[in-house]
């Protein structure tokens, strides 16, 4: 065990893994320096985002690994109680092996296992829903500030980590880790898999490695099937950003009317509800769709939807509804895209 | 952890460090911990805003107070950003046009208009924000046509095709009154607010999700346009109106006059003009209630086998409160019936016969701060030879867009007075309106009485009991009654009652007002209502209580004389007093 582990995590610059990439120390810091005794960790385990797997492949595989990494973190804010907070799939899983793995390390007296409740839909993922969550509060996100690690589970300062970034705080810990960070790699009606490789990879490197790099003309959406940002073949050279999955399209191939309209009813179904520009806009931009198809680009309502809803929205996943609808039409849509006298030709 | 909290308070507002900022390139001075909405109000800068209320915990969900601040690529919303010192804001940028525009339409059109029957159409922050930004209410469909309406009782509604989804009704009935009746069902754009499925709750219409709500899809379950009906043709019937000593604090309010005055002179001209025939002032009943009040506590304290502590009954919300919840207190409430029950039957009885009129030949509209007043006046057991008292009981805010609707200029009305047969009341009945009024009447009447009969040489009666007054939740005292000590309780918000309830041995004398603040706070007052327009209203009140040269319900001759009436007449327990019994959801 390393002696500080506080600066061997400030060292390997670990980052959030939830898909946010705050920086993880500086939240162990905010936890530890907030005055209170009672404080908690609260482990999401969510995974609701379509095209993400690695929180599930980690379950799967290095439940032991995830423990000490809770348990680190568990100590070094002295948490007074564990919240594992599960999908229903991993709930049934793993609940009892993770527990297994608790008792050997001592821990199984503080975690307190949490069910994401069924149909509670995307917004269960965010951490301040979460918190609600555990509080048998309305399922919906809270104003910031107060950020959680000041006020956070019941008031008291509450650090709050996705199972990937605890998994990678074990790995320090252990002189284990390597800048790695799990891809999950999807290829439309095709393989789909989750490779653990260096976390500074571009986008085209990490098809190519994985040989997942497409033979046909495609496009990608990276950082998750929802609001994942869509980009072109040229566009290949950042960094996978969010929650670290790539999904490739045929450019050919696909439908975009039903692209387009999986995003907006996704959205539309899985608003919580709680604020305007979410609730009303994701259903309208829904609506526009339904009476207009494709056409419904050209109708001014929808630039001011998809404006305000980046601009007004309550929380991070409203504001981030319109990445893939508007990532897609600039970086990839053209009504000639079927045709053979396409720019991407 | 209360401590602790104190002192964190405390020093909050003893540092209480001053800021600048500057808002649309203009410096103002705020304080720290300040929201840039309350710098912004304080200035009278406008910014738009529906789901905020200051009584309310802030829940920024209609995003329609956004501003932009320098340096920060999203909007933030006005009401829940605390403004610090060097910010940048501007609330009318470019981004704060789409985005506050956007909203506003999206909230348009989730708002079925049906301004032609809205009592707050001439007041309507939805249509005023429309004009103000010249915005197309109709740019998106409605898209709540089919929602439904709930109903409860006979007294509040909410009307799902006019929800914007802010949930302030939601929170003024769990987090001010802890009732919890109201929840949001679903999730997204399906959710809408219906009553709990929990069988062990119910509504007591005490309409505090009305008053707190910004489009008026929480409402009262209208009558005026019933009594228009009437008032157009009374079949032969004299239609009589009255209202409540509240009413004469607030109404002004919907009409441009200041907080706290009294408009019981234009009242009753107004509703001269609206075709009432006879107007009376509820003072009235109010002193007949304190009489009978006074006497039943007098009764109880002399009796050593008589349930107490005694507890008020003349607001219906916790009446029903008791009913529903706890049946097991129904021997402790007066059985008093309340102010506008005791006009109502008196003008049927008394003042019919006077005129040589039968009681079924007069119509009786009331006008109240309340909901639950509706749902009182259908009670079956309140009914004098199956008449009811009270036949149809319009808010404060029906009787304002009445007198909107008819064009009437309220402001320069020349005031009139109310039916001199039953005048308008003692000091002692004015302040029922507020929290601690009615104990307050009780004991100036019970101690006057009290020491009268005992023979002493020189009676110290007390006039003003300032400890039972005010917006606290609980106000506690212990005073003295001919001698003996009598401690009191006056809880002022439903959502005060279990620390009392906890502790019934304590006292022998509570009363209980369901609204923050008594009638003043009540669920049917002028809308915007808040604690500190209610605190307004209250000062109100006491003036005009020390206005009037008699401020003792027994000292008001003619409401003596009633009484002897009545009880000449045998009619004295009829009309003088009620029963409770256990309700069921939904009675």
């Amino acid at each position: 065990m390393t002696r500080n582990i506080l600066s061997e995590i400030k060292k390997a610059a670990l980052v959030g893994r939830g898909g946010a990439c705050f920086p993880v120390h500086t939240k162990w810091e905010a936890v530890k320096a907030t005055k209170g005794k009672i404080k908690y960790l609260v482990v999401n385990g969510a995974e609701g985002e379509p095209g993400i797997y690695k929180d599930g492949y980690i379950l799967e595989n290095y439940r032991k690994d995830l423990i000490l990494g809770i348990k680190i973190a568990s100590d070094f804010i002295k948490a007074d109680k564990i919240y594992i907070y599960l999908n229903l799939n991993f709930f049934n899983k793993y609940k009892q092996s993770l527990n297994r793995e608790a008792k050997k390390v001592g821990l199984s007296d503080k975690i307190i296992f949490i069910l994401k409740p069924i149909n509670s839909g995307y917004i269960a993922g965010e951490e301040t829903t979460i918190l609600n969550i555990i509080e048998g509060k309305e399922i919906g996100p809270r104003i910031r500030p107060p950020f959680p690690t000041c006020e956070g589970l019941f008031g008291k300062p509450t650090l709050i980590h996705n199972i990937e970034t605890l998994y990678n705080v074990s790995l320090v810990a252990q002189e284990r880790y390597e800048n790695k960070r799990f891809y999950s790699v999807n290829v439309i009606n095709k393989n789909k898999g989750v490779y653990f490789l260096p976390s500074d990879l571009s986008i085209e490197e990490v098809l190519v490695k994985t040989n997942n790099y497409p033979s046909y003309d495609f496009f990608v959406q990276v950082g998750g099937d929802a609001d994942g940002q869509v980009l072109n073949m040229n566009q290949l050279d950042s960094c996978v950003s969010g929650a670290g999955s790539i999904t490739i399209h045929n450019l050919r191939n696909h439908n975009p009317e039903k692209l387009i309209k999986n995003w907006l009813k996704f959205f539309k179904d899985n608003s919580c509800g709680n604020c305007t520009p979410c609730r009303e806009g994701t259903y309208r931009l829904y609506e526009l769709f339904e009476e207009q198809g494709i056409d419904m680009i050209r109708d001014p309502r929808v630039q001011d939807l998809c404006d305000n809803l980046y601009l007004s929205s309550f929380c991070a996943l409203g504001s981030a509804v319109p990445n893939a609808f508007l990532s897609y039409l600039k970086n990839v849509y053209s009504p000639c895209n079927t045709c053979k006298s396409c720019k991407y030709d | 952890m209360y401590i602790a909290l104190v002192i964190h308070v405390n020093l909050a507002n003893m540092i209480k460090k001053e800021i600048t900022i500057k808002i649309d390139n203009k410096k103002y001075k705020g304080f720290e911990g300040e929201s840039i909405l309350d710098i912004a109000s304080r200035n009278n800068i406008f910014i738009p805003s529906l789901c905020h209320h200051p009584d309310l915990d802030i829940k920024a969900n209609c995003r329609v107070c956004v501003v932009e601040i320098k340096g920060l690529n999203k909007l933030c919303t006005s009401c829940s950003t605390v403004a610090c010192d060097g910010m940048e804001i501007y609330t009318n940028s470019p981004k704060v046009q789409v985005s506050r525009n956007t909203n506003l339409k999206l909230i348009f059109s989730a708002h079925i208009e049906k301004c032609i029957d809205c009592t707050s159409r001439f007041d309507c922050e939805l249509l005023s924000l429309a004009r103000r930004y010249s915005l197309n209410i109709a740019t998106f469909k409605d898209r709540k046509g089919k929602r439904k309406t709930y109903k409860f009782s006979n007294s509040v509604e909410i009307d799902g095709t006019q929800c914007i989804d802010c949930k302030n009704c939601v929170d003024a009935c769990s987090n001010i009154q802890k009732i919890n009746y109201l929840k949001k069902d679903g999730k997204g754009f399906k959710q809408e607010i219906k009553a709990t499925k929990d069988k062990n709750i119910d509504c007591i219409y005490c309409g505090q999700c009305t008053l707190h709500c910004p489009v008026a899809s929480a409402q009262e379950q209208c009558d005026f346009s019933e009594v228009e009906k009437i008032l157009e043709n009374r079949k032969g019937k004299k239609v009589i109106a009255f209202f409540a000593p509240s009413v004469r604090v607030s109404i002004g309010e919907a009409f441009g006059l200041p907080y706290g005055y009294n408009s019981s002179g234009l009242i009753t001209a107004s509703l001269k003009r609206l075709g009432f025939d006879e107007i009376f002032d509820v003072n009235f009943g109010a002193d007949i209630t304190t009489m009978v009040e006074a006497e039943e506590l007098l009764e109880r304290l002399g009796d050593k086998k008589a349930v107490l502590p005694m507890i008020t009954s003349c607001c219906p919300a916790w009446v029903k409160y008791v009913e529903f919840y706890r049946p097991d207190l129904i021997p402790n409430l007066t059985t008093s019936r309340s102010p506008q029950i005791h006009l109502g039957g008196i003008i049927k009885t008394y003042w019919a016969n006077k005129l040589n009129l039968k009681g079924e030949d007069i119509i009786t509209v009331s006008i109240m701060p309340c909901t639950a007043k509706k749902h009182e006046a259908n009670r079956d057991n309140l009914k004098i030879d199956k008449m009811k008292p009270v036949d149809h009981v319009l808010t404060v805010r029906e009787l304002a867009f009445l007198i909107k609707k008819n064009g009437i200029d309220f402001k320069n009305l020349k005031e009139e007075k109310t039916n001199s047969l039953a005048n308008d009341g003692s000091g002692a009945a004015v302040i029922y309106g507020a929290s601690g009024g009615v104990m307050e009447s009780a004991l100036r009447t019970a101690n006057s009485v009290i020491c009268f009969s005992s023979k002493a040489k020189i009676c110290h009666s007390r006039l003003e009991f300032k400890e039972v007054r005010g917006m606290e939740g609980v106000k506690e005292a212990s005073l003295n009654l001919g001698g003996k000590k009598l401690n009191v309780a006056v809880v002022s918000g439903i959502g005060n009652i279990a620390g009392v309830l906890d502790n019934l041995d304590k006292y022998q004398y509570i009363e209980v007002m369901a609204c923050p603040g008594g009638c003043i706070g009540g669920g049917g007052q002028i809308i915007p209502s808040s604690r500190e327009i209610v605190k307004k209203r209250m000062a109100g009140l006491y003036v005009d209580d020390k206005r009037h040269k008699i401020r003792k319900a027994h000292e008001n001759e003619e409401v003596l004389n009633v009484l002897d009436y009545i009880k000449n007449k045998k009619m004295y327990t009829k009309l003088m007093h009620t029963s409770y019994k256990k309700s069921n959801r939904g009675d």
